[in-house]
């Protein structure tokens, strides 16, 4: 475990009650490092990371309504999973994710 | 109540591999793919088919590989145990076992009974000479192309819909067809005398012959004891060296009746329940053509779609889902005849008709109303509302207001985008079909066939095509149609609301009503929701629903909202926001205009638009932005994002115009400040006009007020977007606070009863504009108390611009959250 976990880079987020229950934040990166990531938290208290453009059109995730595990895109309303990136069938397509982690009460998403 | 992990899995028995009994497999492999070991075992040595599609096979417009729906592949990939050429020969149920013919027994713990059912045959002599065959299967298929090949003289008994694809069929395929029918007219349980009488103009036209009114008496040997000729009552022979019985079919329930399961004597049919168990043997589930249902008896595909979903969920133990009897409809399928009937086309007491007929032109259609419903329709030549005026049929639509033009279609009360197009035949690969997303029709008939689609909403979702504005789904029906032999859609009498539950938006709307629900929580136990919090299209729905009927108590969900409605601006294509500051009544002023200029430089806003209601947008702005340039500039908001009051477009009226009536600019001020932050369940749009001339266009307004000299005319339920409706007139009235309470009540009763996203024109058609004039116009006290209601609900109502607070607005949204430095993380 120790062995992985060293190769991963935490960022710290933000706290757990600064996401909004069934809801999401835009964690800010430029086009360069490779655009914006939605942290989601849905009303289980998990939390979820996704690169925030719908493969479909590159709609912002982090607009979209959490349901479950999945985010319908506020664009064209693709639904995608929130744990894989992945667009439910029959749309193909998936989104980059990212590792999260809760520590305390603290967010942490793992970007290189 | 214990469970243990390693439960053995139960053994379900399909007896039919047919498509009932294996669409029910699907639909139970998509829910509970664990929950048994399945074995199906079917008569004939193919894997499961689309039977429908057996007439163009024959018209040689498809081939037998083309209408394979689950190869031997999908069998074997999903652990299904197929017995195929073998046939279930009894059942003892006490045992649960079955026997073959070939005398093997397989034991089961569910058993699905689907034998579907026979052709009938004639009871004439001769019919049982070789080259005489009935039409049901691949092996009927085949003898006749292959007596196709060899003979020239054939003989189709039975002008009804499969009768006729046959003899079609063999046209096609180079022999000399009469086709012999007892009745005056063809297909006279679909088609009323005129349509049946066109029908067979076009068919003879096609070098079809036929005998109507004509008994058969017997079928005569020839020399080689093969079938040589027909012969009528009265003594005359015709020559046949192929004789197609296609006189009707006939549940098949030897099986099921010597297995002492119940039938029905008439009209036949193993009875089951609405669980689509068999009422005799409770583990015992039936579907299909075998089955007789509430009295009715299936012979089309749709209804048994219907079924398979029904069975498979209880099967599943899922212990939802009941099936409540089909509306059907009727399709022909031979290429350049269009034909489409449903429900009661021939009239009957207390109907009226509607009919048009063309000779010429080869047009006929006739529509059956009776009490202000259509209850038949039955087209031919032109079918392309054929879908439209089924669903009229089905949700028993008042249609009086909409009479005068039912009979020229839907694209006739205004669609846009089609370029005309009405027949999905005639077009290209190449040509578009939906205009909103761009599809061809060559994309379409490439899903259907790629991934083995069958309803229109299968179409949709995997296509997109007829999603959006839905006006091209006539068309999109047509090419399924033609691709795969019709549109099977299942045709619920209620529509549940999404696939999160089984209420309907009506039903919702009452037991929040009636048993106070007051959170979406709530409700979705209440009403046994599937989902743990739904889904992006009921919770909007909920929310609103909540909101609207328990105002002040019902404390608002955003998250709940589409994202507009959260950051109270509309969402662009970029993920940028547009602001459109409220102007009343479209006036604004120089300082207005003066700190709206000075947002779009201070903040960069790339386009200011003006728009069609006469509001000044500023697109382009960044989300971390919009608190700032509403606060910079210091206007209303518009709600030009929300389901809501957008505006209220006016003329400049009697102040200035010189041939104004009224002042239509003061009107529309009063109406848009008692209307605004007026929540609804689709957006809402109002104009004034303050004379005749009409420049506001009020006449595609939801609510349009237009002035004349002695007061103002009130039109209601207008629309001018993807279907141009013109509103329809309300009421008169003489003062301008009559035009608030009379509008106001108009939109409280929608508000109270309009179904999530539908708008005031459907709202209207759904329930009639006589029941809004009654609960409004002729009721005063019901009049007097919506208006109050309505201003109850709106009073002290916050504007989310401003009042983030009160307006539950999470401010957290607009401020984006930066990267930290890495951590490095030792373990």
């Amino acid at each position: 475990m120790s062995a992985i976990e060293t190769e991963m880079t935490w960022r710290y987020v933000c706290k757990l009650d600064d996401l909004p229950v069934l809801g999401a934040r835009v964690l800010e990166r430029g086009e360069e490092e490779g655009g914006n990531v939605a942290v989601f938290r849905n009303d289980q208290n998990v939390v979820f990371a996704l690169l925030d453009k719908c493969p479909h059109k590159g709609g912002p995730l982090s607009q979209g309504i959490v349901f479950g595990e999945r985010v319908a895109c506020p664009l064209h309303n693709w639904t995608i999973e929130l744990k894989s990136g992945d667009a439910a069938a029959p749309d193909v397509g998936c989104t980059a994710r990212f590792d999260v982690k809760i520590n305390n009460g603290d967010v942490f998403v793992d970007l290189p | 109540m214990s469970t243990t992990a390693t439960q053995v899995k139960q053994k379900l028995a399909v007896i039919g591999n047919g498509m009932a009994g294996i669409r029910t497999v699907e639909e139970l492999l998509k829910i509970a793919p664990d929950k048994y070991d399945i074995t199906v075992f079917g008569t004939e040595p193919h894997p499961n088919y689309n039977r429908i599609l057996l007439s163009p096979v024959l018209a040689g417009e498809q081939t037998i590989s083309d209408i394979v729906l689950n190869d031997w592949d999908w069998y074997k990939d999903n652990g299904i145990n197929l017995i195929t050429g073998r046939t279930i020969t009894a059942i003892h149920r006490t045992r649960r076992e079955l026997t073959t013919d070939t005398g093997e027994k397989f034991n089961y713990d569910r058993l699905l009974v689907a034998t579907g059912s026979n052709p009938f045959v004639l009871p004439i002599e001769g019919n049982k000479l070789p080259g005489v065959i009935s039409y049901r299967d691949i092996a009927d298929t085949e003898a006749m192309i292959d007596a196709a090949k060899r003979y020239k003289k054939a003989v189709v008994i039975g002008g009804g819909l499969l009768g006729l694809e046959a003899a079609n069929g063999l046209k096609l395929r180079g022999m000399d067809v009469t086709v012999v029918h007892v009745m005056p007219w063809l297909m006279e349980r679909q088609l009323d005398e005129k349509a049946g009488k066109l029908l067979q103009g076009s068919l003879e036209a096609k070098g079809i012959e036929f005998r109507m009114q004509a008994q058969t008496e017997a079928l005569v040997a020839g020399e080689s004891g093969r079938v040589a000729a027909l012969r009528f009552k009265g003594g005359e022979q015709i020559p046949a060296d192929l004789v197609v019985m296609a006189v009707g079919i006939r549940p098949n329930t030897a099986l099921a009746e010597k297995s002492g399961l119940q039938i029905s004597a008439r009209p036949g049919g193993i009875i089951v329940n609405d669980t689509m168990q068999t009422l005799t043997d409770p583990r015992i589930y039936s579907v299909g053509e075998c089955v007789n249902h509430r009295g009715t008896a299936y012979g089309l595909v749709a209804p048994l779609f219907e079924m398979a979903k029904v069975c498979a969920n209880h099967l599943a133990e899922y212990g939802i889902g009941r099936y409540v009897g089909s509306v059907t409809s009727t399709k022909l399928k031979v290429t350049g005849v269009d034909l489409f009937s449903a429900g009661n086309f021939q009239g009957g007491e207390g109907t009226e008709d509607i009919t048009l007929s063309d000779p010429i032109g080869g047009v006929y259609k006739r529509l059956v109303i009776k009490d202000d419903k259509l209850v038949g329709a039955c087209l031919y030549g032109d079918t392309v509302d054929g879908s439209w005026y089924f669903k009229l049929l089905r949700e028993g639509k008042n249609v009086n207001e909409i009479r005068d033009h039912l009979m020229f279609g839907e694209s006739n009360i205004g669609d846009v985008g089609h370029e005309g197009n009405t027949r999905a035949v005639s077009m290209k690969d190449t040509d578009e079909v939906c205009g909103c997303n761009g599809v061809c029709k060559g994309t379409i008939t490439k899903a259907i066939k790629d991934k083995g689609l069958f309803t229109l909403d299968e179409v949709r979702k995997h296509t997109k095509a007829s999603s959006s504005c839905g006006s091209c789904t006539g068309l999109v029906e047509q090419i399924l149609m033609f691709t795969a032999g019709g549109d099977y859609s299942a045709t619920p009498k209620m529509k549940p609301m999404c696939a999160c539950t089984d209420s309907t938006h009506q039903h919702t709307r009452d037991a929040i009503r009636e048993q106070k629900l007051l959170s979406v929580p709530e409700v979705m136990k209440t009403l046994g929701w599937r989902t743990p919090n739904g889904c992006s299209s009921c919770r909007p729905a909920l929310n609103y629903y909540l909101l609207s009927t328990w105002p002040k108590e019902y404390v608002d969900d955003p998250q709940s909202r589409y994202i507009n409605e959260r950051a109270h601006a509309n969402i662009q294509k970029d993920g940028t926001f547009s602001v459109i500051p409220r102007m009343w009544g479209g006036e604004t002023t120089a300082d207005e205009l003066r700190r709206i200029a000075n947002a779009v430089d201070k903040y960069k806003i790339p386009t200011v638009k003006v728009t069609g209601g006469q509001r000044i947008d500023l697109l382009g702005v960044k989300k971390e932005d919009l608190p700032g340039v509403w606060a910079d500039i210091g206007m209303p908001s518009g709600h030009a994002y929300a389901k809501a009051l957008r505006t209220v477009k006016t003329c400049v009226g009697s102040e200035w115009c010189r041939f104004g009536t009224q002042d239509s600019t003061q009107m529309g001020k009063d109406l848009e400040r008692a209307m605004w932050r007026m929540y609804a369940p689709h957006k809402v749009k109002y104009a004034v006009s303050g004379c005749p001339r009409n420049c506001a266009e009020a006449g595609i307004k939801d609510v349009g007020i237009i002035g004349v000299d002695s007061g103002w005319e009130m039109y209601v339920a207008g629309n001018g977007g993807i279907k141009t409706e013109v509103a329809q007139f309300f009421v008169k009235v003489k003062t301008s606070d009559e035009v608030l309470e009379y509008t106001g009540a108009f939109i409280q009763l929608y508000r109270e009863e309009g179904w999530y996203l539908e708008r005031t024109v459907h709202y209207v058609s759904r329930v009639g504009l006589d029941y809004c004039k009654k609960k409004v116009v002729d009721d005063p006290i019901n009049r007097k108390a919506l208006w109050e209601r309505l201003q109850f609900a709106l009073d002290g109502e916050p504007d989310p611009w401003f009042d983030f607070d009160k307006a539950r607005v999470d401010q957290r949204q607009f401020i984006p959250i930066k990267p930290v430095t890495p951590q490095a993380v030792t373990a």
